[in-house]
C-alpha cells in the first residue's frame, strides 16, 4: 500500500463526494423548503446522463451534449414539479414517498423503452482523456480531476447564491419558516418551481458527469439516491453546508472502505475471512457511519431546523 | 361491535379463499393457486407493516428487510442441511425480531423524513450485505432445494397443503394484529400516532410502545419471509430491495391504512393489477407508475374505505 495509491483513492473518494453533493444539494433544498420527499430525484440524475449521451450523439459535440443534458433535465424537473409534485406539497411524507415511488417506476421503464436495458457508455472528447500530473511523478485521470473541479466550483457558486443573493435569502428564509415568507408577499409557488428546477439541473449535472465513470442504465438513479439519503441524514436536512460535509465524508469513507478494508482486515484475520468480511463490511460502512451519527446527533451534523 | 357489513366481508373472503384452489383445479387453472398463495404471503407482510405504519404512524420504507431476513434464515439453514421447519421458522422469526429491535432502537429516536430515509438506508445495508455473501449465492441468490419439513404434519412440497397453511397463517396473523391493535398496548400506540404530546402528557412514553410494535411487525414479516422462500424456492437479495419495500407500502395504502382488511385488499389488488398489466405489455411499469401516482393523489382512503358506510 503505497502513499500514491492512498492519495489516488482519497481523490476518488472526493470525486464521489462532489457527485453526491450535487445530488444532495438539490434534494436537501427541496426537503428543507417545501418539506417534500422526492424519491424521483434519482430519476433526474438518470435523465441527465441519458439526455447528455443522446445530445452528444445527435450533435457530435461534447459541449452541446452537456448543455443539452442540463437544459433537458431542468425542463423535465420543472415539468415533474408542475404536473405531479405540486399537488403533493400539502400532503404528508407518506403520500409523497409513494407518489414519487410511482414516478421512479415510470421513469425507469420509459428509459428502458427508449434506450433499452443494456448499459450505455458515453464517450469523452480527447482533451478530457488521459491523465494529468498533479505531483511530480504522480498522475491522475484528467476526467476525474475535472469532475472534482466542477463539483467544487458549483459548491462555491451555491454558497454564493445562498448566502449573498436575494434569491438565496428567500431560500434560507423559506427553509426556516415558509409560512412567514409567503406572508411577507413572496410568490412562494414560483420560488418552489425555480428551486426545484435548480435542484433538477444539479442532479442532471451529476448524472451527465457520472456517465463516463459509472454505467448508464435504467435504475442507476436509485443506487446513488440511497447514498444521497445517507448524506442528508448525516449532514442535516435543509443545510447546504451539511450536504457538502456529509457528501465528502460519505464519498471518501465509501471509496476508502472498498479499496482498503480487505487488505486491512487481512492483517488481523485469516485471508479467507478477510476475503468475505472485507467487501461485506465495506458495503455497510456508510450505513454504520450514519447509525453512529444518528445515535449522537439525531438531527444530523448541521440541521437547518433546530441547530 | 363488528358491523354486519364487515362480518359479511370476512365471511366472503374466507369462503372464497377456502374454495379457490378446488375451483381453480376444476377449471384447469392451477396457476391461480400459485398467484393467490403469493398474494396471501405478501398480505401477511403488508399486514405487519400496517401495524406500525397504519396504527403506529411509523413510515417504514424498509419493511422488505424482514421478508429477506426470514427468507435467508430458511435458505441458509437449509444450505447447511437443517431442513426442519420447526427450527427454520422460529429462527426466521427470531432473527427478524432481533434485527428489527436494533434498527428500531436507532430509527425510532428520529421522526418524519429522517425515519423514512433511515429505515430505507438500513434495509439497503442488509441488501448489500446479502449481495456480498458469496457463500450464499451473492447477487444470484440461493436455491431452496428442499422445502421446510414439518415431520410429516404438513408437506410444503404439496401445493394445496402449502396453500392452506398460508391461508391459516394469514388469518392468524390478521387476527393477532387485530387483537394487538385493540388491546391497551394498541391504544397507546394509536394515541401516540394521533398526538404524541398528549400521549406524553397523560404519562406514556411512546418510544417503548413504538419499538415493541416495530419488533412485532418485524417478527411477523420474518414469518412471511419464511413462507415466501418456500413459495419461490429461491432466495435472492431482491427479497429486500427497496422496490419490494415500496410495494409493501403501496399494498397498505392502496388497501387502506389502519384497517384489518386493508393490507389483504391492497396485496390482492396490487398483484392483480400487476398481472393484468404484464399480460398487456412487457413495459407494464410505465403504466403502473402513473397509476400509483394517481391513486395516491385521488384515492385517499383506500379500498377498505369502501367497506365502511361513508356517514358512519
Amino acid at each position: 500500500m503505497t502513499v500514491s495509491l492512498v492519495l489516488e483513492q482519497l481523490l476518488n473518494g472526493v470525486q464521489l463526494g462532489v457527485m453526491l453533493f450535487l445530488l444532495a444539494a438539490g434534494l436537501t433544498l427541496v426537503l428543507g423548503i417545501m418539506n417534500m420527499v422526492n424519491l424521483a430525484h434519482g430519476s433526474l440524475y438518470m435523465v441527465g446522463a441519458y439526455l447528455a449521451i443522446a445530445a452528444t450523439q445527435w450533435s457530435g459535440s461534447y459541449a452541446l451534449g452537456v448543455l443539452g443534458g442540463l437544459a433537458g433535465t431542468l425542463l423535465v424537473g420543472m415539468l415533474m414539479e408542475v404536473v405531479a409534485l405540486r399537488t403533493l406539497y400539502d400532503r404528508d411524507h407518506l403520500d409523497q414517498v409513494l407518489a414519487t415511488f410511482g414516478l421512479i417506476l415510470f421513469f425507469n421503464e420509459a428509459t428502458a423503452m427508449i434506450w433499452g436495458r443494456t448499459a450505455l457508455f458515453s464517450s469523452l472528447p480527447s482533451w478530457l482523456q488521459g491523465s494529468v500530473q498533479l505531483l511530480p511523478g504522480w498522475h491522475y485521470p484528467v476526467y476525474r480531476a475535472a469532475v472534482i473541479a466542477v463539483g467544487l466550483a458549483v459548491g462555491v457558486l451555491l454558497w454564493y447564491v445562498v448566502t449573498r443573493t436575494r434569491l438565496g435569502m428567500l431560500i434560507r428564509a423559506g427553509a426556516s419558516n415558509r409560512t412567514m415568507v409567503s406572508a411577507l408577499g413572496v410568490n412562494i409557488r414560483l420560488l418552489y418551481t425555480v428551486v426545484f428546477g435548480f435542484g433538477a439541473a444539479l442532479a442532471g449535472l451529476a448524472g451527465l458527469m457520472a456517465g463516463p465513470i459509472y454505467t448508464v442504465q435504467p435504475g442507476m438513479g436509485e443506487l446513488i439516491l440511497i447514498q444521497v439519503f445517507v448524506v442528508i441524514v448525516i449532514g442535516g436536512i435543509g443545510s447546504i453546508r451539511g450536504a457538502f460535509v456529509g457528501a465528502l465524508i460519505v464519498g471518501t469513507v465509501d471509496t476508502l472502505g472498498r479499496a482498503f478494508l480487505k487488505p486491512l482486515l487481512a492483517l488481523f484475520l485469516s485471508r479467507p475471512a478477510a476475503e468475505t468480511a472485507g467487501p461485506a463490511l465495506a458495503s455497510m460502512l456508510v450505513y454504520l457511519l450514519m447509525a453512529v451519527v444518528l445515535a449522537l446527533r439525531p438531527a444530523g451534523l448541521f440541521s437547518a431546523r433546530n441547530a | 361491535m363488528v358491523s354486519r357489513r364487515a362480518l359479511a366481508f370476512w365471511g366472503i373472503v374466507f369462503v372464497v379463499l377456502l374454495a379457490l384452489p378446488q375451483a381453480a383445479i376444476a377449471l384447469n387453472q392451477a396457476f391461480y393457486v400459485d398467484l393467490v398463495r403469493r398474494a396471501m404471503i405478501l398480505a401477511i407482510a403488508a399486514a405487519s407493516l400496517n401495524l406500525i405504519l397504519g396504527y403506529g404512524g411509523l413510515v417504514s420504507f424498509g419493511h422488505a428487510a424482514y421478508l429477506g431476513l426470514g427468507g435467508y434464515a430458511v435458505g441458509i439453514l437449509a444450505f447447511h442441511g437443517i431442513t426442519l421447519g420447526w427450527v427454520q421458522w422460529p429462527v426466521a422469526i427470531a432473527a427478524s425480531a432481533l434485527v428489527a429491535a436494533a434498527i428500531g432502537a436507532i430509527s425510532i429516536r428520529t421522526s418524519g423524513v429522517y425515519f423514512i430515509m433511515i429505515t430505507l438506508a438500513f434495509t439497503q445495508m442488509l441488501y448489500y450485505l446479502a449481495v456480498s455473501l458469496d457463500m450464499y449465492g451473492g447477487d444470484d441468490g440461493l436455491r431452496l432445494r428442499t422445502p421446510s419439513g414439518f415431520s410429516g404434519l404438513v408437506d410444503l412440497g404439496n401445493g394445496l397443503a402449502f396453500y392452506y397453511l398460508v391461508l391459516g397463517v394469514l388469518l392468524l396473523s390478521l387476527f393477532t394484529i387485530h387483537r394487538i391493535v385493540h388491546s391497551r398496548f394498541g391504544l397507546v400506540l394509536r394515541a401516540a400516532k394521533s398526538n404524541d404530546a398528549r400521549t406524553r402528557a397523560i404519562g406514556f412514553s411512546p418510544y417503548p410502545y413504538r419499538l415493541a410494535a416495530f419488533v412485532i411487525a418485524g417478527a411477523i414479516c420474518g414469518l412471511a419471509g419464511a413462507l415466501y422462500a418456500n413459495h419461490t424456492r429461491y432466495i435472492s437479495p431482491d427479497f429486500m430491495s427497496w422496490v419490494q419495500s415500496g410495494d409493501l407500502m403501496f399494498m397498505v395504502i392502496l388497501g387502506g391504512m389502519g384497517s384489518t382488511a386493508g393490507p389483504l385488499l391492497g396485496a390482492f389488488a396490487l398483484i392483480l393489477i400487476e398481472e393484468v398489466l404484464k399480460g398487456w405489455t412487457d413495459h407494464w411499469q410505465v403504466i403502473l407508475g402513473p397509476l400509483l401516482v394517481v391513486s395516491v393523489i385521488f384515492f385517499k382512503r383506500g379500498l377498505a374505505g369502501l367497506l365502511d358506510k361513508p356517514d358512519a
